[in-house]
């Protein structure tokens, strides 16, 4: 990693990933990656976040899907933990609440190859800053 | 390599449910099979969308549609008009109660603008342990900005010119804090993020710092320069073990960009974070305490004046900040104060992140402009209490803070109204309690925390809040007179008078405002001996219906103090002297004779 002096520095690391994103975002490519997040702060982990993150890793490589899997703060939606996000290109994210691996395994069956939703969805209530 | 080319979502929360959303999505379920669109067409139940006036709901996608009110006869006319032919049912559509319009598009809802994140911005949307992707989200953006176009005056007009106030629960203004400890003549000055989030129920502070560390690192660099300090320090409880890895993490990868150090940006200003762990005590929230206890003394709040901001941490000028407020102020640097001030009301600007905790169905973290009011963060975004039960208070700013009812539920929530109505806004702990919660029994919880806390430097505090324990126990005892209420009062008044921090002046809020809202449960508890709830249980009575008892003695035999007489065949009475209120006889008992007076 280099220093950042400037503000073009930032800003090039900015476009950097968001070129990345974007990549991912816009496609309609059925290979192209799917994005899943765990919410990981403290509630999260301690209704078992780390095994439900640790199941989409292991198990997205075996069933080979491609995937970028990462964690995040807490979503606010404290009483369906865990939650997790999965984005597929060129579709809305969604979030689906009280995930286990059962669960997990449902969606990645179901979602992610089908396009099938599960139960469980949590319907996202707030606005970001960006949307102003 | 989607194989439905539809979904209809139908919302499957408690609400929805109690108007039969479940026979609602049976039929459509059948309906579509019916029609052949099994293979095209998705039917599925969700979480509560929070719309629970208005429902059951049904949302389409991918056109986003959203009905409300729809019964399950209703389910053919959406199939038929809209799947198949692909035409609205108008009629089902939610009206803009304000302009009176119909609303197609859930985006376009007014309902689902209620929650606004500023604070959480960040949060369950990057990974904290990546910098790159608070980057790509504007961050370190307002510091550059700050340090390379900006003097520390204009920086700090701005937060004075957006109306940001401290998120810790006083609610000083932000921008004026600054400026003061600016003013503040000295070789050295101190950042402090205040992390010592101690209220029941809040943890507000705890998700920011896990969700997104950055925020709060760069607001800290950016007050550094506004009072030209070059340190800074977080005061974080150590039992937020997750708070503090992320936080680490996050200092490490700013010095690795050079964010944090000397010279950053290539200018004279260098700025570096360390962290400071407390034990846990809820008196150390209290600026002057969290500086002794970060100064490695007692944990002791001292008078004010000298504030802080003239005479802090080591005897020198510190300015001491909220996280919540600090993650407020890289947006307003970058959105303009003008922004920030057109949300809110007019005495408290932007957001408010809330905790949502107790007998609601929806508990979790929530971020709402000020002005929001209660009603809408606890039936529409918190959706309603637990169980159909009726709801009977919210409890906001911890043990500080009061109870509020139902006569305050249309009152739009901010710093003044909240004072006013006998309660403070606190750090953003909401707690929420139904019909089955006794009020006096709260009180004693919340005077039992404080009794706990309390550091024991000033007697009001000290001597005076377990006295006032002591009363409220007496009362759920049974005990109680009505003189006893009156005590609660006079003894409160001294306390908030005398005590000399926030601590004490505040801790008989609770009692206070419980008196004040439920007077008629403190006197049916001391005059009655009577409590609604049946949560003081030493004024419950358990009796035998004499007409059920058939004399089986299954009572008398599982009773532990043998306080249940009677012979075999014959009817049994209980002692209620020798009672211990256990319950075991109402369990046992296979006649319903045994009930709760």
């Amino acid at each position: 990693m280099g220093q950042v002096k400037s503000l073009d520095d930032l800003r090039r690391i900015k476009e950097d990933l968001q070129q990345k994103m974007k990549l991912r975002e816009n496609s309609n490519d059925p290979e192209s990656l799917v994005q899943i997040k765990v919410a990981m702060a403290t509630c999260g982990i301690a209704s078992g976040a780390k095994q439900v993150m640790d199941f989409f890793v292991e198990e997205m490589d075996k069933r080979n899907i491609q995937a970028v899997i990462t964690q995040t703060g807490c979503m606010g939606y404290c009483f369906a933990e865990p939650t997790v996000e999965v984005t597929i290109p060129g579709k809305e994210p969604v979030v689906f609440g009280y995930v286990d691996a059962k669960k997990a395994d449902d969606i990645i069956e179901k979602y992610i190859k089908n396009g099938e939703l599960v139960e469980g969805i949590i319907p996202v209530n707030y606005e970001t800053i960006e949307k102003k | 390599m989607s194989k439905f080319k539809m979904h209809v979502l139908v919302c499957g929360g408690t609400g929805c449910h109690a108007s039969q959303s479940e026979l609602l999505l049976e039929n459509l379920k059948t309906i579509v099979a019916d029609k052949g669109l099994d293979n095209d067409v998705q039917v599925i139940a969700t979480g509560c969308f929070g719309f629970c006036e208005k429902g059951p709901i049904v949302k389409i996608i991918p056109d986003n549609t959203f009905y409300t009110q729809v019964t399950p006869g209703d389910a053919r006319e959406i199939i038929e008009e809209h799947l198949i032919k692909g035409r609205k049912v108008h009629r089902l559509l939610y009206v803009d109660p304000e302009n009176k319009e119909q609303v197609e598009d859930s985006k376009h809802m007014g309902f689902y603008k209620k929650q606004l994140r500023i604070a959480l911005r960040n949060c369950g949307f990057i990974d904290p342990e990546n910098i790159d992707e608070y980057i790509s989200r504007d961050g370190y953006e307002a510091l550059v900005k700050c340090l390379t176009e900006m003097k520390p005056q204009e920086v700090i007009d701005i937060l004075k010119k957006s109306g940001l106030r401290g998120r810790g629960g006083g609610g000083f203004p932000t921008g004026t804090k600054l400026e003061i400890t600016s003013k503040s003549v000295s070789d050295i000055k101190y950042v402090v993020c205040n992390a010592d989030e101690g209220d029941p129920g809040a943890f507000m502070d705890r998700s920011i710092l896990e969700g997104d560390p950055h925020s709060v690192i760069e607001a800290m660099a950016i007050s550094g320069y506004c009072i030209g300090s070059t340190k800074g320090l977080v005061y974080i409880r150590a039992e937020y073990p997750l708070a503090i890895n992320r936080l680490k993490t996050a200092i490490k990868q700013a010095r690795e960009y050079g964010l944090l150090g000397e010279n950053i940006f290539g200018t004279d200003f260098s700025f570096d974070i360390e962290l400071r762990y407390g034990a846990g005590a809820f008196v150390c929230g209290e600026e002057t305490a969290l500086i002794h206890s970060m100064e490695g003394n007692r944990g002791e709040p001292t008078f004010k004046p000298p504030f802080p901001s003239v005479e802090g941490y080591l005897g020198k000028p510190t300015n001491v900040n909220n996280v919540e407020t600090l993650a407020n102020i890289p947006v307003i640097i970058n959105q303009g104060p003008e922004w920030f001030a057109s949300i809110g009301t007019e005495k408290s600007k932007g957001t408010k992140v809330f905790a949502l905790a107790g007998k609601i169905n929806n508990v979790g973290l929530i971020e709402v402009p000020m002005g929001t009011t209660l009603r809408e963060v606890i039936y529409e975004i918190g959706g309603g209490i637990k169980d159909g039960k009726k709801f009977k208070a919210v409890q906001t700013g911890g043990p500080s803070g009061g109870c509020l009812t139902e006569k305050h539920l249309d009152t739009p929530i901010d710093y003044d109204n909240l004072l006013a109505n006998g309660s403070m806004m606190g750090s953003g702990g909401m707690i929420v309690m139904d019909e089955d919660d006794c009020m006096v029994s709260v009180a004693k919880f919340y005077l039992d925390f404080t009794v706990e806390e309390s550091c024991g430097k000033c007697s009001p505090c000290r001597i005076g809040n377990k006295r006032l324990y002591e009363i409220l126990d007496k009362i759920t005892q049974g005990k109680g007179t009505r003189e006893d209420i009156d005590r609660l009062r006079n003894l409160s008044t001294v306390i908030k008078d005398t005590s000399l921090c926030g601590l004490g002046q505040t801790s008989p809020n609770p009692v206070l405002s419980t008196i004040d809202n439920f007077w008629d449960e403190y006197i049916e508890h001391v005059t009655d001996k009577k409590c609604r709830s049946g949560q003081c249980k030493a004024l419950l009575q358990y009796v035998i219906e004499p007409e059920n008892c058939v004399g089986c003695t299954a009572c008398a035999r599982n009773c532990p103090v043998n306080a249940i007489a009677g012979e075999r065949k014959g009817i049994h009475v209980i002692d209620q002297e020798a009672c211990i209120k256990c319950g075991a006889c109402l369990e046992k008992c296979k006649f319903n004779a045994v009930f709760i007076k």
